[in-house]
């Protein structure tokens, strides 16, 4: 297919901090197709957060290339990069009293002059990003007042706000209960079928099995396994990446797959 | 629309301000005798004391509170901590080295042009080392070792200028003393005119930045993603802003805490946006330090206090309370 090029792309990526004997990335390549929901996995320190850094340009690499949209990230310019891929971090903390709707305001800085004011059309995208998320109503809070959910769907709003045609996200539900876990992944799942590509790193791999088309599991910064989510989370795989005991089935209320960590002590 | 309604106040303010601190001096004048010598002319000893002496002086109290309230509010943003401020930071001590070197040199006339020039070299070398210091410990900039890294640079500096004294004949060194103390007794409008010259087009650099700024705040890898070319911002914010500072001590010498007092008033009042925040931050600079040399020529009339005890004794409390929350946060 000529048609539209990948959203994401690593091709023999590698990464190497400063001070370090192993690189943080080996020689990973990967594919994640245009309105594809794609999900890394991996161990702390595996190296999906540099992943996602390499991706956007942030790191310096010593092999490979990444590229967005079918162009090598280097060639972007950051504000055409910034309406392409809207990214939530892992963390950022906010130095100053702040608002929600400045906080998600700032998603429409990328289309906005120096000193333009916002248009009709960038208080639209604000609405909708904050009604999607659910924050719409905390427009005049303190970012400081929120609970960690609200924060975090605040976070996406911003990068919604952004209108980019992929959304990148680094463990987005790490601090959150299962309510506000489940609804931010379903609302990534839906923008996924609305077309957005979506690129998260999770620690929950039930979850991505349930909502991801597609898998990369990651190794000490190589790749273990990638593909469906039935060829990633085998038990063998599983097993050997993470150092411990688990078992994989179908779970008879969701049918999807369910991997169990098994306990060590008790095991026969 | 509450912004621009501040706007409007803080203008009437600072016209007010402005009026005041033409008035009111060591000699007495009446409102009548004010209003002839900036008009008609009226009586030559009124006329030259309200044109040539408080007029100009006034001026540059605006200029140079604007100019220092925001460069306090950019060296927030780019630091991330609202204690950041060009005389915590001993910028400004950089800045007075650089200055009383230059006249003790003879490479200058006292106030042309080249003088803020010269401060501005001492503005930089201050904040590359400031920034050295702090970096050295720790990638993310702690408070403790800002604050650290500042109070130490400014000591260096500090030093420097006593050591340049110490060389210098006794000329040089009653003008030292002005620069260390701060003071607008040397105002006229030649001075007026350098500053402005300095501080326009820096403030303007640093308004058209406002948007970058405001991500700067929330982290510089988040800046990032939204589209913000972090270095590069970097780089300007800190020269201009150095810049800014600069220009204010080569005319008035230290006067500390301007650019910690009135951001956070500021901000208490109408959020952290900069894109209001640094107008905003220039106005109520310049209503403070007009404010503040009132008090400082009229509190002990007919003997002068430094305006920088003026600031001091302002700031000081304040940023002791900035402290403890910073700290707080920090240790939550």
């Amino acid at each position: 297919m000529s048609g539209d090029p990948n959203a994401l792309e690593a091709v023999d990526l590698t990464v190497r901090y400063h001070g370090t004997d192993r690189p943080a990335l080996d020689r990973v390549s990967m594919v994640v197709p245009r309105g594809s929901f794609y999900a890394v996995l991996g161990p702390n320190g595996s190296g999906k957060s540099t992943l996602l850094r390499a991706l956007l340009g942030m790191v310096p690499l010593m092999t490979g290339e990444t590229r967005v949209s079918g162009r090598s990230v280097s060639e972007w310019r950051r504000r055409a990069l910034a309406r392409e891929v809207g990214v939530v971090s892992q963390a950022e903390s906010v130095a100053f009293p702040l608002t929600v709707r400045e906080l998600v305001g700032m998603g429409r800085y990328p289309y906005l002059g120096p000193l333009q004011p916002e248009t009709s059309a960038d208080r639209e995208a604000i609405r909708r990003a904050m009604e999607r998320c659910d924050v719409w109503t905390l427009g005049h809070r303190f970012v400081s007042t929120l609970s960690g959910g609200e924060l975090q769907r605040a976070r996406v709003a911003r990068a919604l706000a952004q209108e980019p045609r992929a959304l990148v996200l680094d463990e987005p539900t790490a601090s959150l209960d299962i309510r506000h876990e489940m609804e931010i992944l379903e609302l990534l799942r839906s923008s996924a079928d609305g077309g957005m590509t979506i690129f998260l790193i999770t620690h929950h791999l039930d979850l991505a099995a349930r909502f991801a088309d597609r898998l990369l599991l990651l190794d000490r910064g190589r790749v273990a396994a990638e593909g469906e989510p039935r060829q990633v989370l085998q038990a063998s795989t599983l097993q050997q990446v993470y150092q411990w005991p688990v078992t994989v089935d179908d779970d008879p209320t969701t049918r999807v797959l369910r991997v169990t960590p098994q306990s060590r002590r008790y095991r026969s | 629309m509450r912004q621009l309604a501040w706007a409007g106040v803080l203008i009437l303010s600072l016209m007010g301000a402005f009026v005041v601190s033409i008035w009111l001096g060591s000699v007495h004048l009446t409102p009548s005798e004010v209003f002839a010598a900036l008009t008609t002319g009226g009586d030559p000893v009124a006329r030259q004391i309200v044109v040539e002496l408080r007029a100009p002086r006034a001026a540059l109290a605006v200029v140079v509170g604007g100019g220092l309230a925001l460069a306090g509010a950019v060296f927030q943003a780019l630091l991330r901590n609202p204690l950041a401020e060009p005389y915590i930071l001993g910028i400004s001590g950089g800045a007075a080295t650089g200055a009383v070197l230059a006249l003790a040199l003879g490479l200058v006339a006292s106030h042309s042009w080249a003088l803020p020039a010269a401060s501005f070299v001492g503005a930089l070398l201050a904040i590359v080392l400031v920034l050295r210091v702090a970096l050295a410990a720790d990638d993310r900039v702690d408070v403790r070792v800002l604050l650290l890294a500042g109070v130490v640079v400014g000591a260096f500096f500090g030093a420097c200028i006593s050591f340049i004294l110490s060389v210098s004949d006794a000329r040089t060194v009653r003008g030292a003393v002005l620069w260390m103390m701060g003071s607008l007794a040397g105002a006229d409008w030649s001075t007026v005119g350098t500053v402005t010259l300095y501080t326009v087009p820096a403030a303007a650099v640093l308004a058209g930045l406002a948007r970058p700024l405001n991500l700067m705040a929330i982290g510089e890898e988040t800046a990032g993603y939204l589209g913000t070319n972090v270095e590069g911002v970097k780089r300007t914010a800190y020269v201009v802003a150095s810049l800014l500072t600069a220009a204010g001590v080569a005319a008035t010498g230290v006067i500390g805490f301007v650019g910690l007092i009135v951001p956070h008033g500021v901000r208490l009042v109408t959020g952290s946006d900069y894109r209001t925040l640094l107008p905003l931050s220039f106005l109520a600079g310049a209503v403070f330090l007009t404010l503040a040399d009132v008090v400082a020529r009229t509190i002990l009339s007919p003997t002068e206090v430094p305006i920088g005890v003026i600031t001091a004794f302002v700031g000081v409390p304040l940023f002791l309370v900035l402290l403890r929350r910073s700290l707080g946060s920090a240790g939550r």
